[in-house]
């Protein structure tokens, strides 16, 4: 039984495999409709969502499968005091697979060292989130064509911007990749992706804090919103929060081919003006994120369809 | 050299940086062993120019010798038996501890739950970088 915790839980290869089956599944949608019938996914929201939790809801009715969770800690029996291992030794009982997201770091990994199901991390704390990395991968490769030989350019929180972290993680396995990291002074990269991956892997990388100086050279802008609950400091976040605003003035200094992907929500970071430029391609990496899960799904749940 | 009475059957953890014995009689809990501690503080060496030494009169399988490396691998520990020392032990970084320190990320599950183990993983063997296994913040002593 397999779990998806950390985005280098599947090799290279396998990556590769799981997103041939996303582009399959996204060509013919129709060959995947009852393939998971029968089977049920628990999505498991200790902190709000409304993206990731309805990517994995539709992803598993795409597949002709049932969902059943709750949504906010409030209305589990965490309220109670029950435990992350308590309460996922029941959930195994309910369903066939789960999707966790949990405001502490590692809840996942606690989750899935007790499940007798397979688990996927849908988010936890400011510290991983890999579903979303492998959307970011799909969607890049899909309209790249390619996850090799590009210069990434990640703006915004990247100190507890988990989706920038598990990123990184992911396309360091890559040839050729760079990172132009763009942030203020209070929310660069953490040590432990900046020493751990970058500098022990020899990946080129640059910390700046202009957006404009770094746009020209960007074949993809990873834009992140300041996210006002991991501040314990109302002030911090008031200073940070529209620190970057791409807007189109921007996108003039950018390359042709350049694409502009953000997790989502987005807040002030990416004018509304953007959206209709065809670089800007965040609505289209939503769509490849429920393609992803569904691939996902089918592979934990070791479900082939011929 | 003050001289301490000699171990009949224990260990002599010889080569303590000066100042640290107290650290490690806390985490290989000595205090609670029911036998005879020595520690030795700022003895002269030719090697460190100064070194704590703790001597301890037990069974030597007492010893917790992969919490004695992760707190300072470069100590030396020599078995002792029948008043003479029969092995001295190289000490390695363990590649996982648990229940020898506590992380201290507010954001770590461990953090809230708190009958869970917290286990530290060796990620950088030449950096000495112990992360916590659930959250990745790294352990600064």
């Amino acid at each position: 039984m397999r779990h998806l915790i950390s985005p280098l839980d599947f090799t290279v290869e396998e990556l590769d495999t799981l997103m041939d089956l996303a582009s399959d599944i996204e060509a013919h949608p129709e060959k995947y409709a009852h393939a998971c019938a029968g089977k049920k996914l628990a999505t498991l929201f200790y902190e709000p969502s409304t993206r990731t939790r309805l990517s994995h809801e539709a992803a598993m009715l795409n597949l002709g499968g049932q969902v059943l969770g709750f949504s906010s800690a409030d209305s589990s029996s965490a309220a109670k005091g029950e435990s992350v291992a308590d309460t996922i030794r029941m959930i195994s009982c309910y369903a066939d697979i789960c999707a966790i997201r949990h405001p502490k770091e590692g809840a996942p990994l606690v989750a899935a060292m007790h499940a007798s199901i397979p688990v996927i991390n849908a988010g936890d704390g400011g510290h991983q989130h890999p579903t979303q990395t492998l959307t970011d991968l799909l969607t890049i490769r899909s309209l790249k064509g390619r996850l090799s030989d590009l210069t990434i350019g990640l703006c915004g929180d990247l100190k507890f911007g988990r989706t920038v972290h598990s990123l990184i993680h992911a396309l360091s396995r890559y040839t050729g990749i760079r990172f132009v990291l763009i942030s203020p002074e209070e929310l660069r990269l953490p040590s432990y992706v900046r020493d751990d991956v970058l500098k022990k892997k020899g990946i080129p990388y640059e910390e700046v804090a202009s957006l404009d100086d770094a746009m020209p050279k960007l074949d993809i802008l990873y834009m992140t919103r300041v996210q006002k609950e991991r501040f314990f400091n109302e002030e911090d976040y008031v200073r940070m929060k529209d620190f970057y605003i791409l807007d189109n003035e921007k996108m003039k200094a950018a390359k042709p081919d350049m694409l502009v992907l953000h997790p989502l929500p987005r807040v002030n970071e990416i004018a509304v003006e953007v959206d209709s430029d065809p670089r800007a391609a965040y609505f289209r990496q939503v769509q490849y994120g429920v393609y992803i899960r569904m691939a996902l799904i089918l592979t934990l749940l070791e479900v082939k369809v011929c | 050299m003050l001289n301490v009475g000699e171990l009949n059957e224990g260990f002599v953890l010889d080569h303590i940086q000066a100042g640290k014995s107290m650290d490690i009689y806390k985490y290989l809990k000595l205090g609670q062993l029911d036998c005879c501690v020595a520690i030795i503080k700022n003895a002269r060496s030719s090697k460190m120019g100064k070194k704590d030494i703790i001597k301890v009169e037990c069974p030597i399988d007492m010893l917790d010798l992969d919490m004695l490396g992760f707190i300072d691998h470069n100590i030396t520990v020599n078995i002792i038996q029948d008043s003479k020392i029969i092995e001295k032990k190289k000490l390695h970084l363990p590649k996982e501890i648990k229940d020898v320190i506590k992380c201290k990320n507010p954001r770590c599950i461990t953090s809230i739950e708190q009958g869970l183990p917290h286990i530290f993983v060796l990620t950088d063997k030449e950096q000495e970088v112990y992360r916590c296994k659930y959250c990745e913040e790294k352990h600064k002593w």
